[in-house]
């Protein structure tokens, strides 16, 4: 009976131990386990505001489709594979096209949404310039062709003034 | 000018109307599904072709793919070949979906759908058969079923050739 006291107290000691390091390691883990979670959605999230949904024709952040839940789970998988943002969208246009990009790439023909509002812009500017410029010097030449009348001559001011005097208004 | 340029070319780009029975099929380079390389409906010319627009997150493709794999297997000795593409889809979803129902046929990838608009698709599954100089010959805009390819598409193919 004495022999087995001790050995009772120290497996209840041991179990102590174990449940220690336990409930340590599982303090560690759990709050790395829900930032890496954390940081799998706020990834997830950024890429599907910068994508689309092709067979929407709205951000992927918007779609609810069978297809969007595709494209959302095949960017999760390549997120949980450690790819970075770029290398994802890459691999989007691979599967989908350019027109999977939210905003299109600063080459090739999708170049042409980024030159041709600035081009539009430049052109109406030369066209306001023009339009300006070509008025002003219309109603300068209207002034030369038709001078502005003068008023009445002093001697017709004061016989105008006489006139209306004799009238007692 | 270059406003007014773009919104024609948007109108004429996007607002392509339905393949016509009689006019000829659009068959663009496509990437092969599942295997590198590209294909083309241009080399299937000379055989009757059931071009079958699908993807691997639609429903009703699901329920016609058994038809189209088993129509397939019965006459593929008759001049005939289904022709799979797979549209706005990912590729491994597509190969995925390929190898469940057993799909034999040839099978390209459409990744951005262009291929399907051309033809004046507006959804999956769609259904094109061309004759063999490549014009349409009849076409439904949904799933297939044995009983639809048993009377719209068998009674056109040329017997079996003996060998």
């Amino acid at each position: 009976m004495t022999s087995r006291a001790p050995s009772r107290r120290a497996r209840v000691r041991r179990l102590a131990t174990a449940l220690t390091v336990v409930a340590a390691l599982a303090a560690l883990l759990l709050p790395s386990a829900a930032t890496a979670a954390s940081a799998l959605r706020t990834e997830l999230n950024e890429i599907e505001a910068e994508v689309m949904c092709p067979v929407c024709g709205t951000l992927l952040e918007l779609a609810e489709s069978p297809q969007a839940t595709r494209e959302k789970a095949f960017i999760e998988k390549l997120i949980k594979q450690g790819q970075s943002k770029d290398e994802i969208k890459e691999a989007l246009v691979e599967q989908y096209g350019d027109a999977v990009l939210a905003e299109p790439k600063g080459s090739g023909f999708s170049l042409s949404a980024y030159v041709v509002p600035i081009i539009a812009f430049a052109v109406a500017v030369v066209l306001l310039a023009f339009a300006v410029w070509k008025w002003r010097r219309a109603a300068g030449s209207r002034e030369e062709r038709h001078p502005a009348i003068e008023g009445p001559s002093d001697a017709d001011r004061k016989r105008l003034d006489e006139d209306i005097g004799r009238y007692d208004l | 000018m270059a406003v007014v340029g773009f919104l024609v070319y948007g109108l004429i780009s996007k607002g392509n109307s339905r393949l016509a029975v009689g006019e000829k099929a659009p068959s663009p380079e496509l990437p092969k599904l599942g295997e590198p390389g590209e294909g083309s409906l241009k080399e299937y010319r000379g055989e009757w072709v059931l071009v079958n627009f699908w993807a691997s997150w639609c429903v009703p493709c699901r329920d016609e793919a058994p038809a189209l794999a088993k129509f397939q297997a019965e006459h593929q000795g008759q001049d005939f070949t289904v022709v799979g593409i797979d549209t706005q889809d990912i590729s491994d979803d597509g190969t995925k979906f390929a190898k469940e129902f057993g799909l034999t046929y040839p099978l390209l990838h459409d990744g951005n759908g262009d291929n399907g608009h051309e033809f004046g698709t507006t959804g999956v599954p769609e259904n094109y058969l061309l004759e063999p100089n490549g014009k349409l010959a009849w076409d439904v805009a949904g799933p297939v079923d044995a009983k639809m390819l048993e009377e719209h598409v068998a009674p056109l193919l040329p017997p079996e050739k003996k060998t």
